[in-house]
């Protein structure tokens, strides 16, 4: 018999594309620049300085013993501003544990961001219509829901979309991949953001991957994915724009890798000097994403010096207020620790209860 | 609620009724809520055009397309996951995990989110789905298909858990567990799915969650069981009865949130107890069931509990698992250890 040629052809090609929009000088390519005007502008860029004077607030109070553990999110102002920016009313989001500023830009009021973790329950409790899905600890599993949002928002025929952060350690969870896959093969109304800061505690991203970006995994999920300067809130906000358009309008889900630095420590309780070294911190802090924006707002005559220091007072008027209507929250009944379990107490927790209550005597 | 509402949650049904399986009765109990509820879906792995693997899902992708019975990728988590992002913006899913031995992947969902969303956000958020798995064993399958994880969940404070014996209580608990407001696990007897039938109203009912039920009356010794394990008591009660000993068989039908009184009230009439079910026996429900007589019937026992249950071993295959499984000759040494004490 004859053989036949069966040369190996090519099935699958895929380009991931990176979207930077302003420089480190604070200059802009104007053909990318998306659609704000200058106050809009100036209003991301006071909603970073808020965000950075409640994140610096949660540290000191940490350190005074008035705050538990709490995970700095310094130097990620710029994704969680952009991307909160682009965001409609409609939209859910659906944060991990390194999102106090989203959050915040979302709804969920300061002073609930500090009492959750102060180590208070009521603060997950957000005021009505606040779409904002409670702190997810356990890493990765937020994608999931993120996908099922999206998924209940298409089905149900709402013009919305779920937006989910997670950081780039979680990525290495299987969580992740199931997500990814499942938003693909459903085209959910989801849009998911990679907080790229670099670290997971201790472990390097290329301890995470082996692979380039994070950005290109989407191909294998047959969903559009790009990466960002997150460092660089126009990017941020653009990427996130035409991801959240896509999404509310059925094109599906959409995946960005915001890369950025993670400033801080990976929580009050981590030392990274243990693992990485000043000098690579010393050359993001020359990268700091606010730093940026305001040269940005300087070179084009948008800010000065005055209208700084009036944003700065105002931030810390702000943040005191937080904490004061933080240390005047009543304590919780000791009876709350049993009557969220169910919409119903049942029997054995109601003689739980009864036990807790006289123990402590009301 | 209107009154036709309530007389249907009530269980005052046309009367009509049609002899139905474990599996059939699952299938309409399901079918009758979507009906009933658009906010009701279907998702889990060949739930759709397959139907189920045991057919528990048979033809309801027919009658309420692809968007409410949705087949989803073979990801465990992913089907919990998604479901409690479901649940939490305005649906009630009912998840299946094809077989409970396959929900490991699925328990940082299930103990990480869905019975903690409630109590994290002081009520702001719930989370109002069910969790169908089948479980248990004598179905001679492979690894990993046999097994009764109950005990997982019921120290996991969040969930209320549910394991239907016969197929009317298949259809009212399930529909009462879709109706529920809380994560519901529905531990379905995957051995007498099709063993048998029993008369089941064609309306819609609730069986009440937290109820258990007597399932056979006598004097004697008090069995308590759930699942597949009340048909071997009652076989046992049988088989008893022929010595002229009278056994009375409490089916639990709810583990979380458990009816202590019904079965605290028959054993302190009987004054003997045996508790029996497939899950290993350390630290199995049983040894709770046990320390829970001890504390307020203690001076009305004429013996010690006596346990029947699955070894502490891994499930057998299938050549052995009736080596493993409870039986109702290890049921009737029990309770004659009862009565001879």
């Amino acid at each position: 018999m004859k053989g036949v040629r069966m040369p190996r052809t090519q099935v699958y090609n895929a380009v991931t594309e990176r979207l930077e929009i302003l420089d480190t000088s604070g200059a802009v390519d104007e053909d990318l620049m998306p659609d704000l005007d200058s106050d809009r502008i100036r209003k991301i860029y006071c909603d970073m300085v808020q965000m950075r004077a409640m994140d610096e607030k949660a540290l000191k109070l940490q350190r005074q013993g008035r705050m538990g553990t709490w995970p700095p999110i310094k130097g990620q102002e710029a994704i969680q501003a952009g991307v909160a920016h682009a965001m409609q009313q409609d939209d859910w989001l659906i944060p991990a544990f390194r999102e106090h500023g989203i959050m915040l830009l979302r709804g969920v009021p300061g002073h609930l961001i500090y009492a959750y973790w102060a180590g208070d329950e009521r603060g997950s409790a957000y005021p009505d219509g606040v779409r904002v899905f409670p702190v997810a600890v356990p890493v990765g599993s937020q994608w999931q829901h993120g996908t099922g949002v999206g998924l209940s928002l298409k089905l149900r025929g709402e013009k919305a979309a779920a937006v989910t952060l997670g950081g780039d350690g979680s990525t290495s969870e299987g969580d992740f991949h199931e997500a990814m896959n499942c938003a693909g093969v459903f085209q959910t109304n989801s849009v998911f953001v990679i907080q790229n800061n670099q670290w997971a505690i201790s472990i390097p991203l290329h301890r995470q991957t082996a692979a380039e970006t994070l950005a290109q995994k989407a191909h294998a999920y047959g969903i559009p994915g790009i990466q960002v300067d997150g460092n660089d809130v126009f990017a941020v906000y653009s990427a996130t724009a035409e991801a959240l358009d896509r999404a509310r309008s059925g094109g599906g889900p959409t995946l960005i890798e915001a890369v950025t630095y993670r400033l801080g420590d990976h929580t009050t309780a981590d030392d990274a000097s243990r693992y990485r070294k000043d000098e690579e911190v010393a050359k993001w802090e020359q990268r700091d994403p606010i730093l940026r924006l305001r040269q940005y707002l300087e070179s084009h005559g948008l800010w000065d010096e005055d209208q700084e220091q009036v944003q700065q007072e105002q931030a810390q008027a702000w943040v005191d207020e937080q904490v004061a209507a933080l240390e005047s929250m009543p304590p919780q009944d000791p009876s709350e620790i049993f009557t969220h379990m169910y919409a119903d107490l049942p029997p054995h927790l109601a003689e739980q209860m009864a036990e807790v209550l006289e123990e402590v005597g009301s | 609620m209107s009154a036709a509402e309530i007389s249907v949650a009530e269980g005052n049904t046309s009367g009509v009724t049609e002899r139905l399986t474990i599996a059939q009765a699952v299938r309409d109990a399901m079918r009758d809520e979507m009906d009933r509820d658009p906010s009701v879906v279907v998702l889990g792995e060949d739930v759709g055009v397959d139907g189920g693997v045991f057919r528990a899902t048979d033809g309801l992708i027919e009658r309420f397309g692809s968007d409410r019975v949705i087949d989803t990728p073979l990801a465990e988590s992913a089907i919990i996951g998604m479901s409690v992002g479901m649940a939490a913006t305005g649906m009630r899913p009912i998840a299946e995990i094809q077989f409970m031995g396959f929900v490991y992947p699925a328990i940082n969902q299930l103990l990480g989110h869905a019975s903690r969303m409630r109590n994290r956000t002081r009520g702001q958020l719930t989370v109002p789905m069910v969790v169908r798995m089948p479980f248990g064993g004598g179905i001679h399958p492979p690894e990993h298909h046999s097994e009764s994880y109950e005990t997982l969940f019921l120290n996991s404070p969040g969930f209320k858990v549910v394991v239907p014996s016969n197929p009317f209580d298949a259809k009212g608990l399930l529909t009462a567990a879709i109706r529920d407001d809380d994560p519901v696990l529905f531990m379905e007897p995957k051995r007498i799915y099709r063993a048998f039938r029993d008369q089941v109203p064609i309306d819609p009912y609730t069986v009440p969650i937290g109820t258990a039920a007597v399932a056979h009356e006598g004097d004697d010794v008090t069995l308590i069981s759930w699942g597949a394990m009340v048909r071997v008591c009652l076989d046992a009660a049988e088989m008893m009865a022929r010595e002229d000993i009278s056994i009375e068989v409490v089916d639990l039908r709810t583990l979380n949130p458990l009816d202590r009184e019904t079965m605290l009230t028959s054993v302190e009439r009987t004054g003997r107890a045996v508790v029996v079910h497939e899950a290993p026996r350390t630290n199995g429900f049983g040894g709770e069931i046990a320390a829970l007589i001890g504390e307020h019937l203690l001076l009305q026992l004429e013996a010690p509990v006596q346990r029947v249950t699955g070894f502490d071993v891994i499930f057998p295959a299938a050549k052995n698992e009736k080596l493993y499984l409870p039986t109702r000759d290890r049921i009737a040494k029990a309770i004659r250890k009862t009565l001879e004490f």
